[in-house]
């Protein structure tokens, strides 16, 4: 949770800043300039926002598939009891990029990143020679959408 | 939205830059200049290969991530559905364009254990709002669903996004 109050620029900044991020000699002044603010402004801004946990991350997305490489949503299903040693197992991957705990059957929901599918392949079986659990590849087969821009 | 494109083949400085950026990028008023001072290069060759990347699609965008979390969108839900192959490239055309939907992929079933072959993440400040939000996904897909669950998130256990080996 965020600790930090955020006022009607830092909104705007991060519902515009979703959406993308200038590549030229002074992309912060341009940004800035949209929202009203200072390169300055908006520098102590970003790094606020990201030190208090409330941007994950700022900087290009990638989208490695499109260069040969892959990402996998992958599930396991691990014991309650067992979710702290296997979570670990998992996360000690630098494939890994995201992993969830959901309330289901399958619980553990990771999401495994690669320049090529020989390394995901490889991060999985290591995981399932670790922790003695199946992991269950779910590749997309279709994307029908991707924009993750939540209004704030 | 699955544009055919041909791969892009990344070359040692377009892997350089990647690894540099990766975890974010700089917060300097010219971080194209010191992206390329680290990594052996101009700022115009960092800007245009950061361009060609965005253009072949290899940088979806550059960008803020937010933890939705943080920000009060507390429920996340995982939906996921049974709907027959053939129709679910129209179902998922159909659900990826509501406005509340922010993922939303065909993906292999692992039956009997796993039925599932349509996803879409719905995000909400509460499980109420998410709820309601699958009911309006329910009633679009329709009668030909076989099955259908949600699958709420309770702790984010690692967010790092993609992390090259150097």
């Amino acid at each position: 949770m965020s600790d930090i109050a955020l006022d009607a620029i830092d909104r705007s900044l991060i519902n515009r800043l979703q959406s993308g991020f200038p590549v030229c000699e002074r992309p912060y002044s341009e940004a800035a300039a949209t929202l009203g603010i200072d390169e300055t402004d908006l520098i102590a801004r970003l790094r606020r926002l990201l030190d208090a946990n409330v941007l994950t991350r700022f900087g290009p997305l990638y989208r490695i598939e499109r260069a040969g490489g892959a990402f996998v949503l992958a599930a396991m299903q691990v014991p309650e009891s067992d979710v702290e040693r296997v979570a670990a197992i998992v996360n000690s991957r630098l494939e890994v990029a995201h992993n969830y705990l959901r309330e289901h059957r399958f619980n553990l929901w990771f999401v495994l990143g690669a320049e090529s599918q020989e390394r995901i392949d490889a991060a999985m079986a290591w995981i399932e020679a670790r922790t003695g659990y199946t992991v269950y590849a779910m590749p997309k087969l279709s994307e029908y959408f991707l924009e993750l821009r939540l209004p704030v | 939205m699955n544009r055919d494109r041909a791969t892009y083949e990344l070359d040692p400085i377009d892997r350089v830059l990647i690894r540099l950026t990766q975890a974010g990028l700089l917060l300097v008023p010219r971080p194209y200049r010191d992206l390329g001072d680290a990594a052996g290069i101009g700022e115009e060759e960092v800007m245009l290969r950061m361009r060609r990347m965005l253009d072949r699609g290899v940088i979806r965008r550059i960008a803020a991530v937010p933890n939705h979390y943080a920000l009060g969108y507390r429920a996340n839900g995982m939906s996921v559905w049974d709907v027959p192959d053939e129709r679910a490239d129209e179902m998922g055309h159909a659900v990826g364009a509501l406005p509340f939907v922010t993922h939303c992929y065909r993906r292999p079933r692992y039956l009997p254990d796993w039925p599932y072959n349509l996803f879409a993440m719905v995000h909400g400040q509460t499980r109420e709002e998410v709820a309601e939000k699958v009911c309006a996904i329910e009633a679009l897909i329709g009668p030909e669903c076989r099955a259908h669950d949600v699958l709420y998130s309770t702790r984010i256990l690692k967010k790092t996004g993609l992390r090259l080996a150097a």
